[in-house]
C-alpha cells in the first residue's frame, strides 16, 4: 500500500510504449496477482457489509464497544510505532555505522519477529511479562505490570513491528554521504548538528515509510496481542480480537462491518502519513 | 541484502508450502471411506485418544478393517466455523448444542440432529466447579465468595469459548436463586466479571493463566478440566469446590451428515458415536473426568462426581434463547461491560 502510494506521482493516463518489452504480459499478471492477493478478499468483505445497509452498518459500528476497542487498537498502535520510530532508528544506526563483534548476528536477528509464528511470540511475551515472569518479577516492585494490561498490547506490537522501522532505514544510514558530514564539520558544525541539520532530515522520508508500515502491522497484529493483553472490553481488548469474538458466535456481518470499519481507520491513517511523507520529500528534496 | 531478501522470500514459500501441503494431506486422509475425522473441542484431547484406540478395536472385530480415525481440537465456535467453512469432519463432539445448530443451519447435517442418539445427543456430561489454589487461601466455598474485594476471578470471555458460556448461566442461576431477581443477578455478574483481571479467548488459555502464569484465586472450571489441572500438577497442587449450585453442561455430538455420505463414512461415524453409550466407554469417559451416563459407570465414577444441585439450558429456554439474551450483541453479557442497549 505504501509502495504504491508514496511512489512518484504517475500521469494518471497509458503511457505510450516503454522501450522495455513485456509491458502487456507482466501487466495483465500484475492486474490478475492484485485481484486475487488484495482486491478479492477485500471486495467479499465490502460485498458482505454492502448486505446490511447503511444504517444497519453504523448501527453496528456505532458501539460504544466497537468504538472502544478501536479506541485501545489505535492508541496502543501509534504508542508502539513511535516508540519503535525512537528506538529502531537507534538499533539501524547502530547497527550500520558501526563494526563490533557479533554484529551480523545482532543484525540478523533483527528479522527474527517476522519469521517467528505470532502466537509463539505472545506466549513467550506474557510468559517473561507476567507478575511471576523474569521481567514482570522485576517491574512488579515498581507497581508497573505490563501482561494483562494494555501496556501488553504495546510490548508484543513493538515486537512484531520492530523489523519494519529498522529494516527501512537501514539502507539509508548505510547511503549517508561521509562527504557530506565532512563538509558540515569543517563548516564548524557539532555532532548534534550535523545528526539534526545534515542526517536526519535525509533519513525522514524512510522512517516515515518504517512507520507507516509498522503501525499497518500493529493495527492488523493479532496472534501475538490477544496472549498478553487482558482482553477486557474496552480497556484491553482490541479491535480484531472482537472481530474474532463475532465470528465465534456465527455473526459475520458484525464481524465484516467490524473489518471495513478497521480497513477504512486504516487507510486513512496510511494515506496521511504518505501525504505527510510526500511533505516532507519535497520540503527536502529528499 | 538481495541476498538475505531472496533467501527469506524462499523460507516464506517453503514455509507456505509445507503448510498448505499439510493441510492438503490431512483432508485427503479424511477423505477415505475408512477415516474418520472428529473434529472436537479443547478439553476432550485425552478422552478421544483412549476412545479411539477402543473403537478401532471394536470396529477391527467387528469388520476386519481397521479405522483410521482422527481428531483436531480448537474451540468450539471456532471449530464450529472451520466445519461450516469446509473442513471436511465426518463427527462434530463440541462444547454446546448452539455450535453443532450453527452447522445445521447451512444443511450440513439434519435439523432433527439432537433427537438421535439418547439423552439429547450428549453421551457423557460435566459442570462447573471452582478451582482454587492449595489450602484454599481465599476461603472460597460457593459463588457469593467470588464478588468479594481483593478476590481475583479467572474465566475465559463466554463469546469466544463456548464452555465460558456455561460458566456465566451456572453463576447467574446460582443469583437468580439467591437474590430473587434478574436485575440482581445482572448486578452480581457485573460484580464478577469485575473481579476477571484476564479474560483469555479460550479455556485453555484461561487454565494457562491460572495454572502457569499464576493469576488469580479461583478458575471456573469445567469439571474435568479441573481435574486434569490437578492431575498434571500433581496432588496438593489445586483444590476443587464444588459450588451449592451449578449448571449441567451437556457437551453434544452429531454426524456431520452432507460430508458423511461423500466420504462414504456414514456407517462408520454414526456406530462411532453410538458406541460412546456402551459401558466400556462410558468406563473410558469416566476415566477422563467427564460425568457419565451409564448407571455402572455412574456407580463406579460415584467418589470422583460428588452430587450438587444441577441446572440444566432447558431452564433457560435452550441455547437459542440463552444465547441471544446473554451472549449476542447487546445481551446480558455485554451489559456487564457497558455496551448496553
Amino acid at each position: 500500500m505504501s509502495a504504491s502510494l508514496s511512489a512518484p506521482r504517475a500521469q494518471a493516463r497509458w503511457r505510450p510504449h516503454s522501450i522495455l518489452p513485456g509491458f502487456r504480459p507482466t501487466f495483465i499478471i500484475t492486474l490478475i496477482w492484485l485481484g486475487a492477493m488484495v482486491v478479492g478478499p477485500l471486495g467479499v468483505m465490502l460485498w458482505f457489509t454492502a448486505g446490511l445497509g447503511w444504517s444497519g452498518f453504523l448501527a453496528i459500528i456505532s458501539q460504544p464497544r466497537v468504538l472502544g476497542d478501536l479506541w485501545v487498537s489505535l492508541w496502543t498502535a501509534f504508542t508502539a510505532s513511535a516508540l519503535n520510530a525512537v528506538f529502531g532508528l537507534l538499533v539501524a544506526w547502530v547497527l550500520t555505522r558501526y563494526r563490533f563483534p557479533g554484529r551480523r548476528i545482532a543484525d540478523a536477528m533483527v528479522d527474527l519477529p517476522f519469521a517467528l509464528p505470532t502466537a509463539v511470540a505472545g506466549i513467550a511475551l506474557s510468559t517473561l511479562y507476567a507478575p511471576q515472569g523474569w521481567m514482570g518479577a522485576l517491574l512488579a516492585p515498581l507497581g508497573l505490570q505490563i501482561a494483562f494490561k494494555p501496556a501488553g498490547i504495546v510490548v508484543a506490537m513493538m515486537f512484531v513491528s520492530l523489523p519494519f522501522i529498522v529494516r527501512t532505514v537501514q539502507p539509508v544510514i548505510d547511503d549517508l554521504e561521509p562527504e557530506q558530514e565532512e563538509a558540515a564539520r569543517l563548516m564548524g558544525a557539532s555532532a548534534l548538528q550535523i545528526f539534526w541539520r545534515v542526517q536526519f532530515p535525509a533519513i525522514l522520508p524512510a522512517l516515515l515509510t518504517g512507520l507507516t508500515l509498522a503501525l499497518a502491522r500493529c493495527l492488523g497484529e493479532y496472534g501475538s496481542i490477544i496472549f498478553i493483553a487482558g482482553n477486557k472490553p474496552m480497556v484491553s481488548e482490541i479491535l480484531p480480537l472482537l472481530i474474532v469474538s463475532q465470528l465465534d458466535q456465527f455473526d459475520y456481518q458484525g464481524a465484516t462491518a467490524i473489518g471495513t470499519l478497521m480497513l477504512a481507520v486504516s487507510f486513512l491513517l496510511l494515506f496521511a502519513i504518505n501525504l505527510l511523507q510526500a511533505w516532507v520529500r519535497r520540503r527536502h528534496g529528499g | 541484502m538481495t541476498d538475505l531478501t531472496l533467501s527469506r522470500r524462499h523460507a516464506l514459500a517453503f514455509a507456505g508450502g509445507a503448510f498448505a501441503a499439510s493441510t492438503i494431506g490431512r483432508v485427503a486422509q479424511a477423505a477415505d471411506a475408512n477415516s474418520l475425522l472428529n473434529v472436537s473441542y479443547d478439553p476432550t484431547a485425552g478422552l478421544y485418544a483412549d476412545y479411539n484406540e477402543m473403537f478401532a478395536d471394536y470396529w477391527q472385530k467387528k469388520t476386519g478393517v481397521t479405522p483410521k480415525l482422527s481428531y483436531s481440537h480448537g474451540g468450539s465456535g471456532a471449530q464450529a466455523r472451520a466445519v461450516i467453512e469446509g473442513l471436511p469432519a465426518d463427527v462434530v463432539t463440541l462444547a454446546l448444542a448452539y455450535d453443532i445448530d450453527a452447522i445445521a443451519k447451512t444443511g450440513l447435517i439434519a435439523k432433527d440432529w439432537q433427537s438421535r442418539l439418547p439423552d439429547g445427543s450428549t453421551p457423557y456430561t460435566s459442570t462447573i466447579v471452582f478451582l482454587v489454589r492449595a489450602g484454599n487461601p481465599k476461603g472460597i466455598k460457593d459463588w457469593g465468595d467470588l464478588v468479594k474485594p481483593g478476590v481475583q476471578v479467572i474465566t475465559p470471555n463466554p463469546e469466544t469459548s463456548g464452555g465460558a458460556r456455561w460458566n456465566v448461566l451456572a453463576a447467574y442461576a446460582w443469583a437468580l436463586k439467591t437474590y430473587g431477581s434478574p436485575d440482581k443477578a445482572k448486578a452480581y455478574l457485573h460484580a464478577l466479571f469485575a473481579n476477571v483481571p484476564v479474560l483469555d479467548t479460550g479455556s485453555h488459555g484461561a487454565t494457562l493463566t491460572f495454572t502457569q502464569r499464576k493469576i488469580g484465586d479461583v478458575l471456573l472450571a469445567w469439571e474435568n478440566e479441573a481435574f486434569l489441572s490437578i492431575k498434571e500438577a500433581g496432588a496438593g497442587s489445586y483444590e476443587i469446590i464444588v459450588p451449592s449450585l451449578s449448571i449441567l453442561a451437556e457437551p453434544p455430538v452429531s454426524v456431520v451428515d452432507k460430508n458423511a455420505a461423500k466420504h462414504g463414512t456414514t456407517a462408520l461415524a454414526t456406530a462411532y458415536l453410538k458406541h460412546l453409550y456402551t459401558p466400556e466407554a462410558q468406563d473410558i469417559i469416566g476415566k477422563n473426568f467427564y460425568r457419565p451416563r451409564d448407571p455402572a459407570a455412574v456407580a463406579k465414577y460415584a467418589d470422583q462426581f460428588p452430587k450438587l444441585q444441577l441446572t440444566t439450558i432447558k431452564q433457560f429456554g435452550g441455547w437459542q434463547q440463552a444465547q441471544a439474551k446473554f451472549f449476542a450483541t447487546g445481551g446480558i453479557f455485554d451489559q456487564v461491560y457497558g455496551n448496553g442497549s
